[in-house]
């Protein structure tokens, strides 16, 4: 283990580039291209420098501690196998920022693509180097999000928008369920931390957990490498500008899945599960890519094809579960790499220089561009696997691999034959994209006359190229250093003798070979009046379609399932809604019922009181009048309402609340003026004769539904409510606060203690909430527009009026101003009394029941009666009221009496108190506690009285009406009714 | 026997709250909110269990005694609760009102059934 900062260089660079590429010019195709370029060679050549700490076995780390506790670190973790990948990120990333360079055009916002470029390079990078299996998914998803972006570069194009979003869905999903996967592994070892996990092979093998958890990898690492039955996305993301396939689509993000697969190896293989499922997988998707490219119109198409199958020739590998497989798979990897990546380029050239992709019109290239022909040949023939190339060393080893012996199934036996039948296939769409585009007569209806590339745009190619020579031709002086590093890494001590010769001898894998590549050329041969129809897509499997089974699924669940979820839970409507709620809360409790009974409690019960039984028959039939009221008789609901409350009012003297009585006796009177003022504004509802005959049987049902809702929630709220009251008491805090109240917070009321004191904090969260409340109303009313039918004066209103005008001796008014005053008197008299019994109730409320709550309710009743007794315009001409500033001061004086704390350093609301001698009075309590019950008294007075002036003046605003929304016609009245 | 009178008067209070919510007309709907944070609030109080003539103010204020005085916990949250309950009526009110009149119905999806 040596320092790991290098790493993080490595993986921080690409994004940092990204970030400064979005801040190019739109026009800056060379800055933005050497930038990139640069940053991948810094990456290449840092990691390249890694070889010497990690060629010999070693391990580069490098954490971060971020969320310990839940054993999440940052960490990147290099090993000879995860530096291999690295270089070939890095690495053919350089090279595709060269060919990107000429290929885009300079009309395309360019910066744009080599940010995204970077930024995907990065996310790749992180991928790789990860140490953590959570920061890994991580980085997963990221890619897939570049490769969204990326496909959808051209978004003005359809099908490259939809190429990115199928892409973004299937990959995205697989990454979901590579996170659960992840972190079923991570709960079997008990870390994310990739070198415990890989330690712990045999632990993960043997749990119970261990098929979920392999299914759910798998299907993220199959959804990434495009495994059949998620293949389908790849030849959509063929949208992308060709650099971007050639990068994303061919060397390195497709490959994420199987560098996942390699990298869990010794974790997950092994087993029949891992055999079934990945050989299966692989073998389909070998079988089936490779088939489907022969009949590919498009270069593109053939190549993503081909990307497919060969990526099912590694999954198939290392299904196998043998260590030799491995090190093929590790090989072939690298391989397909070089060779695609070239072929895509080259596919790109094409394109770009001829004006097609279509391999109908394409022909006799060769004669225009020799050079990059002769290339494109080469990286076929390696492709194909011809000898001397390196496609075919990795090529043998399959085929040694296929032939060996491993679970005994027929899958196993018949695995030869089907490798045969597969790489005969590749051969024969090689030789198509050869054949077909370079030879023949020379094409004549191509938009643009070919021509050889810039000699840089043909650079990377001829680099891969040659890389693929020397592999195949010296494998033991370039390649093998590397590859026994990688392998090592990923095997360890079961590192398999294998050796990398072009010459094994007559064996059966040659035997294979050549039969493979007869075979395939036999099978163009045959081919040729098929092909010559020009039909796109394979025979046999072309209607089935991966695409549109994945839109109809798309369909189904974004659009159709979602309607129907939506039209069930939608919150358009309220009342089903709050119905799902009740019912819910009804229901829930019923399994905790179920699975553990209820028992009686052992509390002796309070001595039973026949007035107390009275009282509380009074309350109920308030309730019950109330509900059975609110809709026509709304005055007649408020009073029974306000019944209930008084009886529960009465509860809380009866049980030792004299607190909760007090404030609860005062928010009733406020609660009653303020849903009379609101009233006013309520048009009247009439009920009209006969209702009960012209409702629906649908309202019937919903009635009784709601009533059987209704009663099942109130027998149910009274059973916990009786289980509960017949427990005994536990050892709750509340014995701290009764000890502690007077010595500490110097009150002996212990509820007021609590709340300025003890609790403070809530308090003044409380508080805070009621100021905010007072201003969204005052706000709403600002421009406020009653319903049409209650703008005019009120019906006993104008009954008065008419009274004036009938008689001589009175004006217009006069019953108004007249018809309270003798009230009016006592109310305006009882002005200073109300607020000395407001000052009262503040003051004694540290020690006796009161305190800044029922003090502030008090005193805005005090001023409400004023505004009743005298009239809005009246009062207001005398007395100014300002309750914003009221609840301003309250809130900066409560919490500049607990910011006070901190001068004495003491946390946020910490209370200090003590006695004074005051002359005449003698001694009494000082606590800071009283300044922050000042701030409460003055919100509760002034949110209360904003809120019931806002409403009060209404009536002398001379609102305008509403327009009306709609008019009720005989058919919504009737249903109106039910 | 208190406990069980106290227990139906929560039941009731919650029915005729649930009921209510369950309306289609905004006023029942908040005077069913008001009658539900009676019964809440009374749930919350008897959290403390009942308890005649032991109320949480100390008497002398050298050794307590704690099991002289009932729970002083629930008392202080129901206390803020009741505010709190005045703001939520008062909030819903307006709302009712102003919904009243940009929509012209009183039904709490702002349109009648079937519209």
């Amino acid at each position: 283990m040596s320092s790991g900062m290098p790493l993080l260089a490595i993986v921080a660079l690409p994004f940092i580039g990204s970030l400064v590429a979005i801040f190019l010019r739109q026009n800056a195709r060379n800055g933005a291209a050497f930038l990139a370029g640069t940053i991948a060679f810094c990456c290449m050549v840092l990691t390249g420098f890694q070889y010497r700490a990690v060629g010999r076995g070693g391990v580069l780390r490098l954490s971060v501690e971020w969320l310990p506790t839940l054993g999440l670190d940052f960490t990147l973790r290099m090993d000879g196998f995860t530096w291999l990948f690295a270089m070939l990120v890095t690495g053919i990333g350089l090279l595709v920022v060269l060919y990107a360079r000429y290929y885009m055009s300079p009309a395309d916002p360019v910066p744009r693509f080599f940010a995204f470029l970077l930024a995907f390079m990065g996310a790749m990078l992180g991928i790789v180097l990860s140490g953590n299996l959570i920061q890994l998914v991580f980085f997963w998803e990221l890619t897939s999000l570049f490769s969204f972006l990326l496909i959808g570069y051209w978004h003005h194009n359809a099908s490259a928008r939809d190429g990115a979003r199928m892409a973004l869905t299937v990959t995205a999903t697989g990454g979901l369920c590579l996170l659960v996967g992840v972190l079923l592994i991570g709960h079997i070892v008990g870390s994310y931390d990739l070198d415990d996990v890989l330690a712990s092979g045999n632990r993960v093998r043997s749990s119970s957990l261990y098929l979920p958890a392999l299914i759910l990898v798998l299907l993220g690492a199959l959804t990434k490498s495009a495994q059949f039955p998620f293949h389908f996305w790849l030849p959509h993301a063929m949208a992308a500008p060709t650099p971007v396939s050639a990068y994303l689509h061919s060397a390195t993000m497709v490959k994420a899945g199987v560098f996942l697969l390699i990298l869990l190896w010794p974790v997950l293989s092994g087993t029949e599960a891992w055999f079934y499922i990945v050989v299966s997988a692989g073998l389909c998707t070998l079988l089936l890519g490779a088939y489907a490219a022969i009949f590919q119109q498009d270069l593109k198409g053939l190549l993503a094809y081909s990307t497919i199958s060969h990526l099912g020739l590694i999954t198939l590998l290392l299904g196998l579960s043998s260590p030799l497989a491995a090190v093929a798979a590790i090989f072939h990897t690298i391989n397909h790499a070089t060779f695609k990546a070239s072929l895509f380029m080259a596919a790109g050239i094409i394109d770009h220089e001829s004006g097609t992709r279509d391999i109908r019109r394409l022909s006799g290239l060769f004669r225009f561009m020799p050079i990059t022909a002769t290339l494109a040949m080469v990286a076929a023939a390696a492709m194909a696997g011809v000898p001397l190339l390196n496609g075919f060393l990795s090529k043998e080893m399959f085929f040694a691999e296929a032939a060996a012996f491993h679970i005994d199934s027929l899958l196993d036996h018949s695995l030869p034959y089907f490798a045969m039948l597969a790489s005969a296939f590749s051969v024969a769409y090689s030789l198509r994209f050869i054949h077909g585009v370079f030879f023949g007569p020379p094409a004549t209806d191509l938009p643009r006359t070919p021509h050889e590339p810039p000699h840089w745009m043909r650079f990377p190619i001829e680099f891969l190229v040659l890389a693929c020579l020397l592999v195949g031709i010296l494998p033991a002086m370039t390649i093998k250093p590397f590859l026994s590093t990688a392998v090592r890494a990923v095997l360890g001590p079961d590192t398999p003798y294998y050796s990398l010769a072009i010459w094994h001898g007559f064996n059966e894998p040659l035997l294979m070979s050549v039969i493979a590549l007869i075979g395939g050329i036999a099978l163009y041969w045959a081919l040729q009046r098929h092909l010559k129809k020009g039909i796109d897509g394979p025979p046999l499997v072309r209607h089935l379609k991966g695409q549109r089974i994945f839109e109809r699924v798309l369909v189904t669940l974004s659009w159709k399932w979602a309607r129907s979820l939506e039209r069930l839970f939608g919150t358009q409507r309220l009342q089903p809604q709050l119905r799902l709620l009740v019912a819910f809360a009804v229901l829930a409790p019923l399994w905790p019922l179920y699975r553990q009974g209820l028992e009686a409690g052992s509390r002796p019960g309070t001595a039973f009181d026949p007035a107390f039984l009275l009282l509380w028959i009074v309350g109920s039939l308030c309730a019950i009048g109330a509900a059975y009221q609110a809709k026509y008789h709304r005055l007649a609901a408020m009073v029974l309402m306000g019944g209930a409350g008084l009886v529960t009012c009465i509860t809380f003297v009866w049980f030792s609340a004299p607190d909760l009585a007090i404030t609860q006796l005062l928010v009733e009177i406020v609660t009653t003026v303020l849903i009379l003022l609101g009233l006013r504004w309520l048009p009247k509802r009439i009920e009209t004769a006969g209702e009960g005959l012209t409702m629906g049987v649908r309202a019937r049902v919903r009635r009784v539904r709601d009533l059987m809702l209704a009663v099942a929630s109130g027998a149910g709220m009274t059973l916990v409510v009786y289980a509960m009251l017949m427990r005994p008491l536990p050892d709750t805090i509340s014995r701290y606060f009764i000890e502690n109240a007077y010595s500490e917070g110097g009150g002996r009321n212990v509820v007021n203690v609590l709340l300025v004191d003890f609790r403070g904090f809530d308090t003044f969260g409380e508080i805070v909430v009621l100021a905010v409340v007072a201003i969204t109303v005052f706000s709403l009313l600002r421009r406020f527009r009653p319903a049409p039918e209650s703008v005019a004066a009120p019906e006993q209103q104008q009954v008065q009026d008419a009274h004036d005008r009938a008689s001589l001796d009175r004006a217009v008014g006069d019953t108004l101003a007249d018809y309270l005053t003798i009230p009016a008197v006592i109310m305006q008299w009882l002005f200073p009394v109300i607020i000395t019994v407001a000052i009262y109730l503040f003051l004694r409320g540290h020690d006796l029941p009161g305190g800044g709550f029922a003090a502030g309710v008090t005193m805005s009743i005090a001023l409400v009666l004023q505004y009743m007794a005298g009239g809005t315009r009246w009062i207001e001409a005398r007395l100014r009221i300002r309750p914003i500033l009221w609840m301003g001061l309250g809130l900066l004086c409560a919490a500049s009496t607990g910011m006070g704390a901190w001068l004495f350093r003491h946390p946020f609301l910490t209370s200090y108190f003590q006695y004074l001698d005051v002359p005449a009075i003698g001694k009494v309590p000082a606590a800071t506690a009283l300044l922050f019950d000042l701030g409460v008294f003055a919100v509760v007075v002034g949110a209360t009285v904003l809120i019931l002036i806002a409403l009060a003046h209404q009536s002398i605003r001379n609102p305008r009406p509403a327009r009306r929304a709609y008019t009720p016609t005989m058919q919504a009245v009737a249903k109106e009714n039910a | 026997m208190m406990e069980l009178v106290f227990a139906l008067a929560v039941g009731i209070l919650t029915a005729s709250g649930v009921w209510l919510l369950l309306r289609p007309r905004t006023f029942q709907v908040i005077i069913g909110l008001s009658l539900l944070s009676y019964a809440v609030n009374l749930f919350i109080f008897g959290m403390g269990r009942l308890r005649i003539g032991a109320p949480p103010v100390l008497e002398n204020t050298e050794a307590v005694d704690p099991a002289l005085y009932t729970d002083p916990l629930p008392q202080a949250l129901v206390l803020t609760a009741i505010v709190i309950s005045f703001a939520m009526t008062a909030l819903f009110l307006v709302v009712l009102l102003a919904s009243r009149g940009l929509t012209g119905t009183d039904h709490v999806d702002g349109r009648e059934d079937g519209q």
